[in-house]
């Protein structure tokens, strides 16, 4: 897997994030191990800890395994005005976890995350690469059904 | 066959309705039906219009008539007069300054919305550059290689006032000539694609749907600048857009638009795309210089500036997405033509998103210069939910929030600034009276403080000290000098602060202090929270006279404080209460109060507590 | 690309094109499809008209789209083009809404007035 991912970047250090980019998204638990950190410090001839301070640095890398599907939901201010706390806890009764839990199955991650930039639909929340706006509870809940139901 | 003449649009939107579109719609068609013109004329029923000031109001085609105000008695009059006559009905149309404004186009809602940058989002297929050209694509940047050198397109953009409009507003021009005076070679260009303010979004909205201009407007900034690489720089929460401006790159190298020798002037030009990886830092643009690099995103001191020394250590233009989006009009048009919008000191349009508690929630452009009524109430079409207006946020989590004073305040740079607020990348949250100032500025504070990178301590320490402190007042803890604290904090921070992101931060708290003190004072003093949203400083209540003894509170309290039977009617424990609103939720007639302030039965409790501790 | 002439060339064709009166199709359904859209369930939308339209064998209308029109608030927004009317426009669409709009509007002709928000 990191061969096949080597082989699109040169060893360079400014393809840092990008590498690891596509090592979460390759990872089934989308996340960068251990392993994937000392194989990337290898390739690109820099220290473990320059890797853990850019990996870090950055929220949307997660150096824990994660669910099948993430879901971030919106806590920026225009969000939180249009109900993002219900929201939440709908979210976490319905997958049974907390912030940053992953559920039982192995379906789901739920994170909290700032302005998604569809600020107009509040609240929004992203499950992968797919936004979803004006959510109710009861949408919410339709939603996680469908996946769980499509798996 | 379809015999239909006329379409009516009316609108029936929820200020129409209330102010009685519906009756107007039936007795229109009523009346149609009556003289058996249904079939001639399309009755249809649209969404907000937008001026709801004029409600009820409609639209009559092939016309364009817009009538306001229309009463059951006009029915009669438009179809005998407009509908049968083909006389529209003037006195039932807009008029300002003693002129008649009979169509759309000239009515202010829609007259106030200019399309520079938006002007073809939501129009053409952003996945084709055909269509992009059709619609006068890439001809700028052909006028600029062809037939100016890169000090006159400097030139240009000097005189046609652009501002950087990303944030901080500094002068387009001025940067470009920094870049363009500036030694070393190569020279870089990004675009600053990193939107994070919450509440904006229209960069993400113009790199999805109009792509190709965003990239013209890069080639020429670049030729300007004597630039020979550019970089997007696309925040990771954004894949849509990062696919569609990959795809106008390759959309435009096969069209001979990107490479070698364009327009066979000898200027060769090359784009990449860099995503970023979650950090709202990253918008600053030493901090973003650092990403591409791929390293943590933190900022830099200034200087040196990017312009001499930037992307590895070369001179290097940053440019907003906005910012580059408004260029190839500007070089088709020319500066004058820019710069005869908006105010003195802040030329051409902007674009706003309008979100939170207005009607009309989404993206519009306006000419610098438009009020915040103007903004929120004509083109926002006012506040949702029929309540009032209380405050607007600016500039998101940098910017400071204005209320009901400020409406008529020009929208600019330096005007805003002056009130405590700022353009910011144009968001607009507006709020209405059911929201808590001092909840709020603790909701902006906490976005600061999970944003703050961590690399100067002012930021890093400080803000996290003022959370504590507005954390104490919503809590009901808060103490006399606490505002005064909070103050003192955020003047320092503002000061003291590396970047951009530290400098502006204590702004929504020292705006909501300045604008909103008694709410802060009633937190403090009376241990209440006015606008009934903090927990710990509100209690439900049920009143006994409207209470019908049927007990579906208690059932559906999760932690059993509520008690009684049908006769004595049923009370709330104050003590075990946890103000979940259950009870208010399901009361069928509305007996459950929600009241301000800590119910004096808790009160009680606590100050027993204390004298046993003592 | 060469000379501006050239770009003209292609920008005239291009706009025949984009012209409703020069092209084969007599409609042009445009469904907004910025990240708005999609969170309020464009996608489905726009495969809905997709899948009505070759289903029913309709051959004169194209379906395509667009960025955002900047109305979050009625978002997925769907407009309706045919020469010489109006530009109808949906907004708040669905799959269900979008059936209907194939059979009533694209088919027969008449417009769907419960789903319009502006027809400029």
């Amino acid at each position: 897997m990191y061969e096949e991912i080597f082989k699109k970047y040169s060893p360079d250090k400014e393809n840092l994030i990008y590498i690891l980019h596509d090592i979460q998204d390759t990872h089934p638990q989308h996340y960068i191990s251990e392993e994937a950190v000392t194989k990337v410090s290898e390739y690109l001839h820099v220290p473990v800890n320059h890797i853990y301070g850019v990996l870090t640095f950055y929220t949307m890398y997660s150096t824990k395994p994660r669910g099948k599907n993430i879901i971030r939901l919106c806590e920026s201010p225009p969000c939180f005005m249009k109900g993002s706390e219900k929201i939440f806890k709908k979210l976490q009764r319905v997958l049974d976890v907390k912030e940053g839990g992953t559920t039982r199955d192995g379906l789901f991650t739920l994170e909290l995350c700032a302005c998604l930039g569809v600020c107009g639909n509040a609240p929004v929340m992203m499950i992968n690469e797919d936004v979803y706006g004006d959510l109710t509870e009861e949408k919410v809940e339709k939603i996680i059904d469908r996946i769980r139901g499509g798996e | 066959m379809s015999l239909k003449r006329i379409d009516v649009l009316i609108c029936c939107g929820s200020g129409c309705v209330s102010a009685g579109a519906l009756k107007i719609k039936q007795a229109l068609k009523d009346q149609l039906k009556e003289r058996n013109l249904l079939q001639e004329i399309n009755l249809i029923e649209t969404g907000c219009m937008g001026p709801c000031d004029y409600g009820p109001v409609m639209m009559i085609y092939p016309e364009g008539v817009f009538y306001r105000k229309v009463t059951v008695e006009d029915i009669e009059e438009i179809i005998e007069e407009h509908f049968i006559k083909g006389r529209p009905v003037k006195r039932l149309m807009l008029e300002e300054e003693n002129k008649v404004l009979p169509t759309k186009d000239e009515i202010p809602f829609y007259k106030k919305q200019i399309k520079v940058a938006l002007e073809n989002c939501g129009y053409l297929d952003p996945e084709k550059i055909e269509e992009y050209i059709a619609l006068g694509g890439y001809e700028a940047l052909g006028n600029v290689l062809t037939g100016m050198d890169p000090q006159e397109a400097v030139d240009l953009v000097k005189e046609s006032g652009l501002r950087g409009r990303g944030g901080g507003g500094f002068p387009t021009g001025v940067k470009w000539q920094h870049v363009l005076d500036a030694e070393g070679s190569p020279k870089y260009v990004i675009c600053n694609g990193d939107e994070g303010d919450p509440g904006a979004f229209m960069d993400r909205s113009l790199l999805e749907g109009d792509p190709h201009r965003v990239l013209e407007g890069m080639m020429i900034a670049a030729y300007a600048v004597g630039a020979s690489e550019g970089f997007f720089y696309i925040r990771a929460e954004y894949p849509l857009a990062i696919r569609r401006i990959k795809l106008a790159i390759e959309q435009a190298k096969e069209f001979g638009l990107l490479g070698e020798n364009i327009f066979e002037s000898g200027f060769s030009f090359n784009v990449e795309v860099r995503m970023g990886a979650g950090a709202f830092v990253c918008g600053e643009e030493t901090a973003l210089i650092a990403s591409i690099e791929g390293k943590r995103g933190q900022p830099t001191p200034k200087p040196p500036y990017p312009a001499n020394c930037g992307l590895w250590g070369q001179p290097t233009l940053v440019n907003n997405v906005e910012t580059l989006a408004n260029l190839p009009r500007i070089f088709l048009k020319g500066a004058n033509w820019f710069a005869s919008m908006g105010t003195a000191t802040s030329k051409g349009t902007k674009v706003f998103a309008l979100t939170g508690d207005v009607n009309n929630t989404g993206l519009v452009e306006v000419p610098m210069g438009i009020s915040l009524r103007e903004l929120i109430f004509d083109v926002g079409g006012g506040i949702s939910d029929g309540r009032k207006f209380k405050a607007v946020q600016l500039g998101g989590p940098s910017g400071g929030c204005l209320t009901n004073e400020h409406l008529d305040v020009k929208i600019d740079y330096e005007s805003l600034k002056a009130k405590g607020a700022m353009m910011g990348s144009g968001g607009v949250i507006v709020m209405n009276d059911s929201n808590c100032m001092v909840n709020v500025a603790k909701f902006f504070l906490e976005f600061s403080v999970d944003e703050s990178c961590g690399k100067c301590a002012p930021c890093r320490l400080g803000l996290k000290q003022m959370h504590r402190i507005l954390d104490k007042i919503t809590s009901g803890e808060g103490e006399e000098g606490d505002i005064e604290e909070l103050e003192r904090l955020g003047k320092t921070i503002c000061t003291t602060s590396l970047c951009g992101l530290g400098q502006t931060a204590p702004n929504p708290v020292l705006s909501t202090i300045r604008y909103f003190r008694s709410e802060y004072e009633a937190h403090i003093r009376e241990k209440t929270c006015p606008a009934k949203v903090c927990l710990p400083l509100i209690h439900f209540r049920i009143d006994t006279d409207k209470c019908i003894g049927c007990g579906l509170c208690a059932r559906n309290c999760p932690v059993t404080c509520i008690t009684g039977n049908r006769q004595d009617k049923y009370v709330i424990d104050q003590i075990a209460c946890v103000k979940c609103g259950n009870c208010k939720e399901v009361c069928p007639v509305g007996a459950v109060d929600l009241l301000p302030g800590i119910s004096p039965e808790y009160r009680a409790y606590k100050k027993e507590l204390l004298e046993e501790e003592n | 690309m060469k000379t501006l002439e050239e770009l003209r060339k292609i920008r005239e064709k291009a706009q025949q094109d984009m012209n409703l009166r020069n092209a084969d199709y007599r409609m042009k359904v445009v469904v907004g499809m910025g990240t708005s859209g999609i969170a309020m369930g464009a996608r489905e939308v726009m495969k809905t008209f997709l899948e009505e339209v070759s289903k029913r064998q309709i051959k004169d209308v194209v379906v395509t789209q667009t960025g955002e029109k900047g109305l979050s608030s009625m978002e997925p927004i769907v407009d309706v083009i045919e020469e010489g009317k109006p530009k109808i426009t949906y907004g708040n669409m669905n799959p269900e809404k979008a059936r209907k709009v194939v059979v009533e509007h694209l088919v027969n002709g008449n417009i769907v007035s419960e789903y319009v928000v502006s027809s400029e």
